[in-house]
């Protein structure tokens, strides 16, 4: 063997090291916890809606805080589920997944945000969806696999809420509330029940 | 003396091996589409360099369902990862060595 030879096998491995490593740190209970968010929000934006005239603000807010509320969860979960596994929460892994995750994410937040200045609120529910999926479906590459999964269904689910405007809110309770205590449910059996 | 040169493992010689192997010390399991788009290489080749790490017991085959699709899953063995281990850092010394003297072709 030659230097040489020693040389690129080095640098294989470490590449096809780092291509590998996908993100294990990320909770499931965060998951569930992030859809109980989205319900309580969904909850509380239809009580808005019976005592009438709505302020569109109000939504946009309550949104929001529920994405918030979300993202401080998954990060401290995850941050938890990694020390417990004697691990770093921030490495290459986690790096490449949120850069994958929120190149779309951020492309919708600014595309809702259009619509709603020029007055396409019917499109609303359906655009957060399909750009959420897109991110989900995107990040999937880097951590388990049915994130990809869940961001199939975010999609299907925004494409119907376009097909039928005016359920935005029963279409965002589905696709934030449900489908994530779904998911979040089957990954915490799959992967962190003892 | 070059000793160390015989650390160097002749089952890690190919680069899909080594790549089956860095590949699957990192990740607890990865099933065989995993491997080819990690790698690129084609079912033959693949399965042919799978078989020989599963014949050195460095590396444990598991066959499944997923459904109907049949899955196979690859995990690396304690002797793998010892394997392994032992062909880097030999892979390293060897670097070392030249870097302080003579350039060997």
């Amino acid at each position: 063997m030659t230097t040489n030879n020693a040389l690129t096998d080095l640098a294989e491995i470490r590449s096809i090291m780092e291509r590998s490593t996908k993100f294990l740190s990320l909770s499931a209970a965060s998951a569930i916890l992030a859809g109980v968010y989205a319900i309580a929000g969904a909850v509380y934006v239809s009580g808005i809606l019976e005592k009438g005239d709505p302020e569109p603000r109000q939504f946009l807010l309550v949104a929001g805080v529920v994405f918030l509320l979300a993202l401080c969860t998954t990060t401290w979960l995850s941050y938890r589920k990694a020390k417990k596994a004697g691990q770093k929460l921030m490495n290459r892994a986690a790096i490449r997944l949120l850069v994958n995750f929120a190149i779309p994410l951020a492309a919708g937040g600014i595309f809702v945000l259009f619509l709603y200045i020029r007055r396409f609120s019917s499109l609303i529910a359906a655009s957060t969806l399909l750009f959420y999926g897109m991110a989900l479906l995107n990040a999937g590459n880097f951590t388990f696999s049915d994130i990809r999964t869940l961001g199939l269904s975010e999609i299907a689910l925004g494409l119907l809420a376009a097909a039928l405007p005016g359920q935005g809110l029963l279409f965002w309770t589905l696709g934030f509330g449900a489908l994530h205590i779904i998911y979040g449910g089957v990954m915490y059996r799959k992967y962190e029940k003892q | 003396m070059k000793d160390y040169l015989q650390d160097l493992n002749k089952a890690f010689e190919s680069r899909v091996r080594l790549g089956i192997m860095s590949a699957l010390m990192v990740n607890e399991a990865l099933d065989f589409n995993a491997f080819k788009e990690l790698l690129d290489v084609t079912d033959g080749n693949l399965a042919s360099h799978t078989r020989a790490l599963e014949a050195e017991k460095y590396i444990r085959v598991e066959k499944s369902f997923i459904g109907r699709k049949p899955n196979t899953k690859f995990s690396i063995t304690p002797e793998g990862r010892e394997a392994f281990e032992l062909h880097l850092s030999a892979l390293e010394t060897l670097l070392k060595n030249v870097g302080g003297g003579e350039v060997e072709r």
